[in-house]
């Protein structure tokens, strides 16, 4: 019900050398492709995938933070979460709007969520469990999305590179609101800097994962990097945003929570970066795979939303129909 | 005295905002559709707005160094003195639109009453809230419209929704002596003078909905003195969870 009619087009294509070739060159000679250009069916499959995935991120990503708009401690930061999560439900709908020029509908993405085979960004299987959650999703979780992100605007798909310049202009005032957030609790009272700290503790990691698997275990890395669609590597992302988020905990005056954590002048060219320790990839292997705290609970929430809000769908379609027929009965009268 | 009047009567309608944005905020990321997932929570988002303005503004007129928060978030149950029927449960969607299509109709007029109050911060508030309760009053409209005239089960949602929201349509246009002396000072509007205009309104978007207002007559009433339904202790819990668990702190 919401495909653009896009689908109904040829978009076979003979995928001779010649074709390929000629694709490659136009991506070389940084052409945006448009939604009816002549594209490869793996360059629009891996579209799909990956504009799906970040569309259900959005999606699923209201969750966690909608779990605290009740309880937001005074009416400035209720409103100010309130628009923030109705920011990422329209970040959302553009990006399914542009996954839809690629010939699927919302509703087969959906149903590919709610079954499990579209996967989200593993970050929103865990749970926020305190008020300070909503600073360091803002900090840690936007800030490491738009690390992702912003070198999107340049992919060579145009609807989504479109797309991903709102979307990143939105989500940087979304990492600077959940900075100052934190900024508050830090200079509050003893126990709201715990709270502060605790949450640090607790997103570290999962933010670092969201840059996903180490260079050499990423599945779809080389082809993409030369389809233009990802145009830097996970790690090289990962290093950028621990550089610069590191510096903003000590302001906090928060510790990141990794003893192995240390400056090494040497990296980047002798331009200087942090060394890390560790991260835990069967924990990040385990959540992806779906058994993360919350994974259960986030696509069970969705689906409730889904189903519960068919016979919605359902009228709204029904009474449609039933102006349409009215207008064309008025109309031979 | 005549001070005090406005300060209760502002505070009334700021609750009113305030809890009816609460419910709406609830269903955030839970919605029938991703539009209305964006619709709701700009619904709630314009009522929280205005609950701002009207905190904020009872505070200075009170003088007793209360803002917005104090006022909101500081108060025990009896205290709270929005409209029983902002503080129902959300229900089913076609409850949550009904809900929201009785009240919105009401302050549209109330608003549109109040951009001649006799004062300007009043009636400056009134000349943004009537401008978004008309969108909120479209936007609901149109959903019971759709869903009265949709398909059988749609429509017996909507019947089940009018059935269980009738009771609370009576408060609406009660007006004790605050709220008349308020009106005699032509600071706010009348409630009971607005009844006539949103039963017609009612009754035009009934018609196209294919249902019946039913007489209310026999309403609940106590939410305007703080006597509320079983549910708002709840709702205070969450709204409130923050200053309990941490009381006296800046956010």
């Amino acid at each position: 019900m919401y495909s653009q009619g896009l689908n109904d087009k040829n978009l076979e294509t003979a995928e001779t050398p010649e074709f390929l070739a000629a694709f490659q060159a136009r991506i070389d000679a940084d052409e945006k492709i448009e939604p009816n250009d002549p594209m490869p069916e793996a360059y629009r499959k891996t579209l799909i995938r990956q504009i799906g995935q970040h569309a259900h991120s959005e999606i699923v990503g209201m969750l966690p933070e909608a779990n605290w708009i009740t309880r937001a401690p005074t009416l400035r930061r209720k409103t100010a979460l309130l628009a923030k999560v109705q920011d990422e439900g329209g970040h959302g709908l553009y990006l399914y709007s542009a996954a839809e020029t690629l010939g699927v509908s919302r509703e087969q993405m959906t149903e590919e969520l709610l079954s499990g085979k579209a996967k989200y960004s593993s970050i929103f299987n865990y749970p926020t469990v305190s008020w300070a959650d909503m600073g360091a999703i803002g900090w840690l979780v936007d800030g490491a999305a738009i690390m992702n992100q912003v070198p999107l605007c340049r992919c060579s798909y145009g609807p989504y590179a479109r797309a991903m310049i709102r979307v990143c202009k939105e989500e940087s005032f979304h990492q600077r609101q959940g900075y100052e957030l934190m900024i508050s609790l830090c200079m509050g009272a003893p126990a709201q800097k715990d709270m502060a700290q605790d949450a640090l503790n607790r997103w570290w990691w999962p933010s670092l994962m969201m840059f996903g698997p180490p260079d050499g275990d990423s599945l779809h890395s080389d082809q993409s990097a030369a389809w233009k669609i990802k145009r830097f590597t996970n790690d090289e992302l990962r290093q950028k945003f621990i550089d610069a988020t590191v510096k903003q905990a000590e302001h906090l005056g928060l510790t990141v929570p990794d003893p192995d954590l240390v400056w090494n002048e040497a990296k980047n060219n002798g331009n200087g970066g942090y060394d890390f320790g560790e991260i835990d990839w069967n924990d990040f292997w385990k959540v992806v795979k779906g058994h993360g705290p919350m994974n259960k609970d986030r696509i069970a929430a969705r689906t409730r939303a889904w189903e519960e809000g068919a016979w919605v769908r359902e009228a709204a379609l029904a009474y449609a129909e039933k102006q349409k027929h009215h207008t064309a009965q008025q109309a031979q009268g | 005295m005549a001070n005090e009047a406005l300060v209760t009567q502002l505070i009334r309608l700021a609750d009113d905002h305030l809890i009816l944005g609460h419910r709406l905020s609830e269903w955030c990321g839970h919605a029938p559709m991703l539009e209305e997932d964006l619709a709701m929570p700009n619904i709630a988002l314009d009522l929280l707005g205005q609950a701002r303005a009207l905190y904020t503004y009872a505070g200075a007129v009170e003088n007793k160094g209360r803002d917005e928060d104090a006022i909101a978030y500081n108060r025990i149950e009896r205290e709270y003195t929005n409209l029983l029927l902002c503080e129902r449960a959300n229900g089913d969607f076609a409850h949550t639109m009904l809900r929201q299509l009785f009240f919105s109709l009401f302050m549209h007029n109330f608003w549109q009453a109040a951009l001649s109050s006799s004062d300007e911060t009043v009636a400056a508030i009134a000349g943004k809230a009537v401008k978004e309760s008309d969108y909120h009053v479209r936007h609901t409209a149109q959903w019971v419209i759709r869903l009265g005239d949709g398909t059988e089960e749609s429509a017996e949602r909507t019947a089940q929704a009018l059935r269980q929201l009738t009771p609370y349509l009576k408060e609406l246009f009660e007006a004790d002596d605050i709220a008349l002396l308020c009106t005699d000072e032509k600071w706010l509007p009348n409630p009971a003078v607005l009844e006539a205009a949103w039963k017609d309104e009612v009754t035009q978007i009934f018609n196209q909905a294919k249902l019946l207002l039913p007489d209310y007559e026999l309403g609940q009433s106590g939410g305007r003195q703080g006597r509320h339904t079983e549910s708002m202790g709840y709702l205070l819990t969450e709204l409130q969870f923050m200053q309990r668990s941490y009381p006296n702190m800046q956010w």
